[in-house]
């Protein structure tokens, strides 16, 4: 393992540890999990959706190179500015640079996802540009200086009161309350007078349509509209894959995605934006610009087993259904998306060495796919990244990067002993005798019994016994 | 065009042509097949709107103005932000009577008012293209006329919705009348009243956009 790599091993048994944490997280993800069967309980409409939801990200990831350059082309047409970058650095630098021109001090943000991956937050910061979350989940974790713990409910892990404390403690006119209107109302007063004064707006996207050149956004509280129709200036980031063919290809996703995120039939709104604000127009940004970000995703996008990775629409879905996730919460990934499209999309982001551990965050249950609204193959690639990890290649950056030689000899050994009959008898018999005197903290032995009973050697083997009842060997 | 551009949609041409996927047809007989009847449909809407805290005020064509005037009374609402170019902005101008809330027109750019629109309106009100049965939605395209922020920030927006424009589906509804062909600056849908969950799981209504919604209903 380098030496930058994540330990999510070490932090996932300390979140372990954490009785509130787990608490907090069972009954949430408890509760997502049952609303949400509520929503798809009629099973024919779930499959012929989620057929439809599926064959829509799929059609756009065949023509993905062509439909971005339309998009491009009807995003300019509408007077939206599109930027590329193939880096989280050059994506910020792009914002920056939008920032420096328009002398921007106050930013307001919409949730976005992206923007987290890019950690725009703190490169705005350093530069002195105050950068303000909207998404109450957001400003929650942001007044808490931590990072989000689910993609869709990003404060999860906190409850009533440990939000009550921190808003007492943050916040200048606050009083203590437990009463979530009241903490409501209150977030609602401070961000209201941000959303009136700042400078510019960004936010995430949800979809993009080639066809119309237009921006999709979901959300329930407003944040995503103020924040991309009362500053003067809107920028939104994307990633490359969140592009779609057609206009009437958003109405099945959004379904997918409001059903299996939050269980709801839709949000309370779906803003699609398609161009700033026109001569006659008395509101809306005068400037709106688009920044497509790779980041990795084109690599992706190469290998014809990864590439599903991107067909995901974030619904976080996979999160709530994980038994991983749900017992050790989002900060143990130590990553923008956590959970089970985390630990798939993560390590071919960032490298195998880096995050080589994440493929390992599994049981392969399969309860993500079974609920994954577009179908993706999560455990088969996560299986196929754990062997990228311990082989070298060139499908993920850092393949071969977690490759051990005492591993590589067990397997080489175990296989030898299995292709040969008299090494196998050796082998067994030897262990049958001497096989419960290895000490418990041998090595490789050693990550089985520091939590488990360390497995007992029978007197006689199993050959040996069906020897014993007339059985022979071949 | 930059490097980066051209780098990229390079990188993912030469990837997908060297593994060309083929997609599945796109069967949208899943929304095609969901209808209601006509009855059905408004029922429906409010049933599904009503569940995420929206009211609903019903009235005719020939006495909406005056109805809105004393719920909006009743309510203790000061003020009504409306578009004044319209035809329904017409219609409140002519028939609203002396001592009811104020009437504010959106007049000009939002630059000359912003204080007072966030500070201090109570209520707006606004035209819809309608609504979708599937999932409770009212359909809204900003104009010139009838800005975007008039759905949004008043503490209460008063949505007009015409009885008889109802869809099954927003499939429908952006189908039938061809958005495709042209898309507006911004087109919403509108669910209810602004909400969150994000603290533990606890709805809260009216977080950054209006805390109530009304859906006034004219037959």
């Amino acid at each position: 393992m380098g030496e930058s790599s994540i330990n999510f091993a070490k932090a996932s048994s300390a979140a372990l540890q954490d009785q509130q944490l787990r608490g907090n997280f069972r009954r949430a993800m408890d509760g997502l999990m049952s609303k949400r069967a509520v929503q798809f309980a009629d099973t024919a409409e779930w499959n012929g959706v989620r057929a439809l939801g599926a064959s829509v990200r799929l059609r756009a990831l065949s023509k993905l190179p062509e439909l971005l350059e339309k998009l491009e082309a009807n995003c300019t047409k509408n007077g939206i500015q599109v930027h590329w970058a193939s880096t989280t650095d050059e994506a910020n630098a792009i914002v920056l640079s939008i920032m420096q021109r328009v002398n921007a001090k106050l930013v307001v943000k919409g949730k976005s996802m992206v923007s987290e991956e890019m950690h725009l937050n703190a490169f705005l910061e350093k530069r002195g540009i105050e950068c303000l979350e909207s998404d109450l989940g957001e400003y929650i974790v942001q007044l808490d200086e931590a990072m989000p713990s689910h993609i869709i409910m990003p404060a999860i892990h906190m409850n009533t009161k440990q939000i009550a404390h921190l808003f007492k403690q943050k916040i200048k006119e606050a009083e203590y309350t437990e009463d979530v209107a009241q903490l409501t109302d209150l977030a609602r007063r401070v961000l209201r007078k941000k959303f009136a004064t700042a400078d510019v707006g960004i936010s995430g996207v949800n979809m993009a349509v080639a066809e119309t050149g237009t921006l999709c956004l979901v959300e329930n509280e407003g944040n995503g509209r103020m924040s991309t129709t009362v500053p003067p200036v809107h920028i939104a980031v994307m990633g490359l894959e969140k592009v779609v063919e057609k206009l009437e290809d958003v109405p099945p996703v959004i379904s997918l995605l409001t059903r299996s995120a939050t269980a709801q039939p839709i949000t309370t709104y779906v803003n699609m934006i398609s161009s700033p604000r026109k001569a006659g127009e008395k509101d809306g940004p005068d400037e709106i610009h688009l920044v497509i970000l790779d980041n990795g995703r084109s690599g992706i996008y190469a290998d014809e087993e990864l590439r599903n990775t991107l067909r995901c629409i974030r619904c976080g879905a996979c999160m709530n259904h994980c038994p991983v996730y749900t017992k050790v919460g989002g900060h143990a990934y130590q990553a923008p998306y956590p959970g089970p499209i985390g630990s798939i999309l993560m390590p071919q982001v960032e490298g195998l060495e880096k995050r080589g551990e994440l493929p390992h965050a599994c049981t392969m249950c399969n309860a993500c796919v079974e609920i994954c609204p577009v179908k993706i193959p999560i455990v088969e690639i996560m299986g196929r990244l754990r062997s990228e990890a311990v082989h070298p290649g060139d499908a993920v950056r850092g393949a071969g990067s977690h490759a051990s030689k005492a591993e590589a000899m067990v397997w080489k050994g175990w296989s030898m002993t299995y292709a040969s009959p008299l090494a196998y008898q050796f082998a067994t018999a030897l262990l049958a005798k001497l096989g419960n005197a290895a000490p418990a903290s041998l090595p490789l032995l050693k990550e089985w019994t520091n939590v488990r009973a360390k497995p007992r050697f029978a007197n006689r083997t199993l050959h040996a016994l069906a020897r014993e009842k007339g059985i022979p060997d071949v | 065009m930059s490097e980066s551009r051209n780098a990229i949609l390079g990188k993912l041409r030469a990837g997908r042509d060297a593994h060309p996927l083929t997609p599945p047809e796109s069967d949208f007989a899943v929304l095609r097949n969901k209808r209601w009847d006509g009855a059905e449909r408004l029922e429906r809407i409010k049933r599904m709107m009503e569940a995420v805290h929206t009211e609903f005020l019903e009235t005719t064509e020939a006495d909406w103005p005056t109805d809105v005037q004393a719920f909006l009374k009743a309510q203790g609402t000061r003020n009504l932000l409306f578009g004044p170019a319209t035809e329904a902005g017409g219609r409140l101008s002519a028939e609203w009577a002396e001592g009811g809330p104020e009437l504010i027109p959106y007049a000009d750019r939002v630059e000359t008012f912003k204080e007072r629109l966030f500070d201090g309106i109570d209520a707006g009100i606004t035209t819809t293209l309608g609504a979708i049965a599937d999932t409770g939605s009212l359909i809204v395209w900003p104009t010139p006329e009838e800005p975007r922020l008039m759905s949004l920030v008043p503490h209460m927006h008063l949505a007009l919705l015409r009885a008889d424009a109802l869809y099954d589906t927003f499939w429908q509804a952006m189908t039938e009348n061809r958005w495709a062909d042209g898309m507006p600056t911004n087109a919403l849908l509108i669910s209810g009243p602004s909400k969150t969950a994000d603290i533990e799981q606890t709805l809260a209504y009216g977080v950054h956009g209006p805390k109530r919604l009304v859906v006034v209903v004219i037959r």
